[in-house]
């Protein structure tokens, strides 16, 4: 870590310094033992503030919609996806960027400071698009069983299944943390705060808040990198990717898909092919 | 002021005694955190907790509360008229708020409750309520009340106080409606509060972290407003609701008509200066349209617009909830001290 600080101050003072770039995006020192925050540097006299550490676990991507300057971003492999997928999206250009890469062994999470539970099972800890490395690539992890908590929901019964999300959702707040930590999330309203039409209620009822999380699921079909951003930033600690991981393993299972990975291609949803499968269409 | 005795023992018993004229409402503990709730029959608040996740403003303050029902019938001889809906203002008691949490509670009604409007629902509520508080023995490292003019014992708003004191609590039963609930409890072993000044300092000693407010009021409003702070302050936050909800001192709400075919209630929810949504105008323009203004209008609102507008401190308890909670971590003590540090160019 100490190594990988030293390099991101390095290339950002001479990106600042040099004009390639007009700020920097990456993470200063917290206030609290396991929080770091992010922060935008435009003076390469203030390199020193940025910090790098286990604490970093908020997805950067999400600082980076519709901006028009040109930009150093630091990113673990779960930023750079989800940056291809916002280049992908049309959410910034891959000329606007300078990609700091930061080869990932994980982050800990907020409450036990443990390895966070998406990191456990990460196959794509270094960066897949960058144009400089902080360090040297590190080994990926193969033989993990990501889905092994999906599939427990899997295998429960429609009623069971239905009250496993009314209890995994009965302390949401609906403060949106989750889809506002999302770099996925960038829709100028979303669904839930639309008044004309109403898409859901706005009171606390069960109906409603289910009905946000699952569109919202829906809405990362595809797209999600599981990159836990949405889970850390939850403030009742809701498992959140119980429902985005199950879109994220159907679109794996269904288009041998996984998000974020090459600017060449669209994602499975937004896409048309005449000779798709269909045979999951019941 | 009646200082009471109650052996820990009769606790439970004092408590079911209660329910008979109380609807009580405590801290419950839920997966790794505690909020307060109304408690089932039998079911005792958990004292040993630190401070609940959200803060206790819900007891008076619900999330989401129905005000009126109405029918879009028009074969409804009563169709487009709001029906009030019947509430239970009967009595109610908080017990163990922590001591943040009730000085909160009076900053709240300065705004429910002034002269030239009432809120119904928040003031029969707050008025039906017994605050019976919990001094803090064990503040949490991100507890600051002793520089927001309050402190883990401090008794505004309160009342009655507990403090723990081995295998009893010294209750100071402050206000006549805690006398009230003491006796209905069958609290009547007079007591001794010789206790408390020195542990009320020990737990004050305790409290390290702090804000600096000294300098916020010879400020000027625009000068704060237009400092070139706020790009920096607000570049990390994702416009949540995470620190207003969680805010004991938050009062925002919003007004909802949720139709059903032809029926509808409207309702009123917890609102958050953080979103885009909560300044929309029906013309579409919004004047907080961005990040910066928002971040900015709730930090004011807490540290300048309050302390000016009713000379009683800051609009801010030191609860620490928004430093704990918030995801990036924007840290009101920070702010404060950038607001306060402040000096406009001249
Ligand atoms: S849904 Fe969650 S895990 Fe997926 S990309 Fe968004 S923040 Fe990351
Ligand atoms: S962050 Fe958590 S509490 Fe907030 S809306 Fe999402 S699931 Fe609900
Ligand atoms: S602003 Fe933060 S610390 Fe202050 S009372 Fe509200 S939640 Fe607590
Ligand atoms: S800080 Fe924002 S949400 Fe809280 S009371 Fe003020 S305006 Fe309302
Ligand atoms: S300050 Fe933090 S908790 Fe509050 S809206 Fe911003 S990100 Fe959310």
């Amino acid at each position: 870590m100490d190594a990988y600080i030293t390099k991101i101050k390095e290339i950002s003072e001479r990106l600042l310094k040099d004009g390639t770039v007009e700020a920097v995006i990456g993470f200063r020192q917290g206030t609290v033992p396991t929080m770091s925050e992010p922060c935008m540097i435009k003076r390469s006299d203030d390199v020193k503030d940025l910090v790098w550490d286990s604490n970093c676990r908020i997805n950067l991507c999400n600082y980076l919609t519709n901006r028009k300057e040109k930009l150093a971003i630091v990113a673990k492999g779960c930023d750079s996806r989800n940056i291809v997928t916002h280049i992908i999206e049309n959410k910034i250009k891959r000329d606007q960027l300078f990609i700091i890469g930061v080869p990932c062994k994980g982050m800990n999470d907020k409450n036990t400071g443990e390895l966070q539970d998406n990191c456990g099972t990460c196959t794509h800890r270094n960066p897949v698009i960058y144009d400089e490395l902080v360090g040297d690539l590190v080994e990926e992890q193969t033989d993990v069983d990501k889905y092994a908590d999906v599939k427990k929901v899997e295998a429960l019964s429609s009623d069971e299944k239905w009250n496993f999300f009314n209890d995994l959702y009965s302390s949401c707040t609906r403060c949106h943390a989750c889809r506002n930590a999302c770099p996925l999330c960038y829709c100028p309203t979303c669904f839930v705060d639309e008044s004309k039409p109403q898409w859901v209620g706005k009171a606390d009822d069960a109906v409603d808040i289910r009905t946000y999380h699952f569109l919202r699921a829906y809405h990362c079909a595809g797209r999600c990198t599981d990159c836990g951003s949405c889970e850390a930033a939850c403030p009742q600690n809701i498992k959140v990717r119980q429902m985005t991981k199950k879109l994220e393993k159907d679109c794996s299972e269904l288009y041998g898909w996984e998000a974020g990975l090459t600017l060449d291609e669209r994602p499975p949803l937004d896409t048309f092919k005449v000779d798709d499968r269909e045979d999951f269409i019941k | 002021m009646k200082v009471i005795n109650i052996d820990k023992e009769k606790w439970a018993s004092g408590v079911e005694s209660l329910t008979s004229t109380y609807r009580l409402f405590g801290p419950v503990k839920e997966d790794d955190s505690h909020n307060f709730k109304e408690l089932k029959k039998g079911e005792l608040p958990d004292l040993a907790y630190g401070n609940s996740k959200l803060s206790p403003k819900s007891a008076v303050f619900p999330p989401s509360e129905a005000m009126f029902t109405y029918s879009l019938d028009e074969k409804n001889e009563n169709h487009h008229i709001l029906n009030d809906v019947k509430k239970d203002y009967s009595p109610r008691a908080v017990l163990g708020i922590r001591p943040c949490d009730a000085k909160a509670v009076s900053l709240v009604r300065m705004n429910f409750d002034t002269k030239e409007y009432r809120d119904p629902y928040w003031m029969d509520a707050f008025e039906a309520t017994t605050f019976v508080g919990l001094a803090c023995d064990n503040p949490c490292s991100t507890c600051f009340c002793t520089s927001t003019g309050c402190g883990p014992f401090s008794e505004e708003g309160l009342d009655v106080l507990l403090v723990e004191n081995g295998n009893a609590y010294i209750a100071k039963a402050l206000t006549a409606k805690g006398e009230k609930l003491m006796d209905a409890a069958g609290f009547k072993t007079a007591g001794d509060d010789s206790a408390i000044a020195a542990k009320k300092a020990a737990a004050e000693a305790k409290i390290t972290a702090s804000i600096e407010t000294d300098k916020l009021s010879e400020k000027v409003i625009m000068d704060l407003y237009d400092a070139p702070i706020w790009d920096d302050i607000s570049f990390s936050c994702i416009n949540c609701c995470t620190c207003t909800y969680a805010c004991p001192t938050c009062w925002c709400f919003d007004i909802q008509d949720e139709n059903k075919g032809l029926s509808g209630v409207r309702m009123r929810n917890w609102d958050s200066c953080m979103t885009p949504l909560f300044t929309m105008h029906g013309s579409g323009h919004n004047p907080r349209s961005q990040k910066k203004q928002r971040v900015r209008q709730r930090f004011m609102h807490k540290l300048k617009y309050f302390l000016d507008k009713y000379q009683k401190g800051i609009m801010c308890v030191g609860c620490g909830r928004c430093v704990q909670q918030c995801p990036v971590n924007i840290d009101i003590r920070t702010v404060s001290k950038k607001m306060n540090d402040y000096v406009a160019a001249s």
